[in-house]
């Protein structure tokens, strides 16, 4: 972890951080689902100050070619950070960091998603981080799974990403920027809420034994509330409320009075032949 | 970028012209709806997102300290790079920057250096030594047609709400001066049709393309041609008026 020698006062006398949050408090978290034309499925997360979009192409070919598996698909996760999302500005293209944390992620996911389905395929997840404030990770895969149920791609649940650490000796949920850098360790993890499996984790940093089952206690605790946002994100882009459907009902009326007006995507025109 | 259409579809789009309409609906001379979203992103300082139809692009500024290039100690630094992700399109690869992807760089990097939309002298701090360094990167999100225009009006937009962070050696912080604000116009031939801002089934099909970005006053400020095709110069002359022409309302929209 960063420099511990630097003073900077992380919990105050009454317990709170250094953004008024209590320890077993999260940040703001904001899902959207289905943001992205182009892409399968997609999402966007915000998650305190970090921005993630996320996008899943496939099942598709998988390419290059010699990376197929007979027998399953295979997910190809890649993690970008832009180079406008962090305070000094990164060179663009993966570093040693993306590529781990793509690998990792890459994983959790393959242990959720029915991949004999889809021999020889790919499922690609792409996430871009656009504004990065700590837990970038976690945000990047809570996006990635609902991008993935957006895109219809079979699974046995979400998964959820969150993070838990110890600041000024206290053991915190969802470390903010300042909390990562001087805090004393982070354990960022995923779970499948449903089962509680652990499909994710890593930790760096200094724990006693019982800090760390305080620590996997919060984030289990917290994946639960954000395995609730990801399925209300779901449901608002798939829903259709009683009035919606109720009105649309009213309107389409059984035999069309008139001759349907002419749209230039679906219908033939006299004199342009398909 | 690999991108392929479907006979039937070129067949429909050609027909379609033939009797004066866009496969989208627009007339020939009308781009797609232009929204500019400001100051989205708080770690850099000046952004924009721009949805141009439904290509999306995020275009952040980062202004750094650095030094001047040994042949120009009097003025700052500006650099212009874009990415085009995976997550755009499924034509997308990952790997180091595409000739599409330079070339989009490229045409915004001109744009706005040859209008001076930014006097680089500005930015010199200490002669020789100390300069502020822009570096404009393009972010392409989804991809549905003429990234370039959306590129270009996207760093535009970013530009405007730039800051240039004085704080970082002890001064104030100050917006960045910002001259004029050049727009361009990317029009794509198709037989004897010049559509002006194609968008992605017209852009795969087009023979040609050409970028002209003009300034407040109408002036030519930086060109580009594209693709296999070509153009006559009654066509070239069409698509700079078409720039000027166009270009003024695309200019009120980035700068409201």
């Amino acid at each position: 972890m960063g420099d511990t020698e630097k003073k900077v006062k992380l919990i105050d006398s009454d317990g709170r951080r250094n953004d008024g949050r209590m320890p077993h408090e999260l940040r703001p978290v904001k899902i959207e689902a289905g943001v992205l034309h182009r892409a399968d499925g997609s999402a966007y997360v915000e998650w305190g100050g970090n921005k993630v979009l996320a996008a899943v192409y496939g099942p598709r070919e998988a390419h290059p070619r010699h990376l197929q598996k007979p027998t399953r698909a295979l997910v190809q996760c890649r993690y970008n950070m832009a180079p406008f999302s962090v305070s000094d500005r990164k060179r663009p293209g993966p570093d040693r960091r993306s590529n781990e944390i793509s690998k990792v992620i890459s994983e959790a996911f393959s242990s959720v998603i029915f991949l004999e389905q889809f021999p020889r395929t790919s499922v690609d997840v792409y996430m871009e981080v656009l504004q990065a404030e700590a837990g970038t990770r976690c945000a990047a895969i809570t996006a990635a799974s609902v991008a993935i149920a957006d895109a219809g791609v079979p699974m046995r649940d979400l998964v959820v990403g969150c993070a838990s650490g110890k600041v000024g000796g206290v053991v915190c949920l969802d470390l903010n920027k300042d909390e990562d850098n001087f805090g004393e360790a982070d354990v960022p993890m995923a779970v499948v809420p449903r089962t509680g499996q652990i499909v994710l984790l890593q930790m760096d940093g200094h724990l006693t034994a019982k800090e760390f089952d305080q620590a996997m206690a919060y984030s289990l605790g917290a994946a639960q509330q954000i395995y609730e946002l990801q399925k209300d994100a779901l449901r608002r882009r798939y829903s259709v409320s009683l009035e919606e459907f109720r009105a649309k009902e009213a309107t389409a009326s059984p035999e069309p009075e008139e001759e349907p007006k002419y749209d230039v995507y679906h219908d033939d025109q006299p004199g342009v032949a398909e | 970028m690999n991108e392929t259409v479907a006979e039937l579809q070129r067949d429909r789009i050609v027909k379609l012209l033939a009797a004066g309409k866009r496969i989208d609906g627009r007339r020939a001379d009308e781009p797609r709806p232009l929204s500019v979203q400001k100051g989205v992103i708080s770690t850099a300082e000046g952004s924009a997102r721009v949805h141009l139809g439904r290509t999306d692009v995020l275009v952040g500024v980062k202004i750094g300290l650095g030094e001047p290039f040994p042949d120009t100690p009097n003025s700052g630094v500006l650099t212009t790079s874009a990415e085009l992700p995976p997550m755009a399109s499924p034509t997308f690869e990952t790997g180091p920057p595409s000739p599409t992807a330079v070339e989009i760089a490229r045409v915004v990097d001109r744009g706005i250096r040859e209008s001076k939309a930014i006097d680089m002298a500005k930015l010199c701090i200490v002669p020789g030594e100390k300069v502020w360094v822009l570096y404009i990167d393009i972010h392409a999100l989804d991809f549905d047609g003429n990234l370039l225009d959306a590129a270009s009006y996207g760093a535009m937009a970013a530009l405007t709400t730039a800051t240039l962070p004085g704080t970082k050696m002890g001064g104030e912080d100050k917006p960045l001066p910002v001259e004029c604000v050049p727009i361009s116009i990317t029009c794509a031939k198709i037989g004897e049709h010049l559509l002006v801002d194609p968008c992605l089934d017209e852009e795969r099909i087009a023979e040609a393309r050409l970028t002209v970005t003009t300034d407040e006053k109408g002036a030519i400020r930086a060109m580009q041609k594209g693709l296999n095709g070509s153009f006559r110069f009654d066509e070239v002359q069409r698509v700079i008026g078409l720039s000027a022409a166009v270009g003024k309302g695309i200019r009120e929209i980035i700068l409201k």
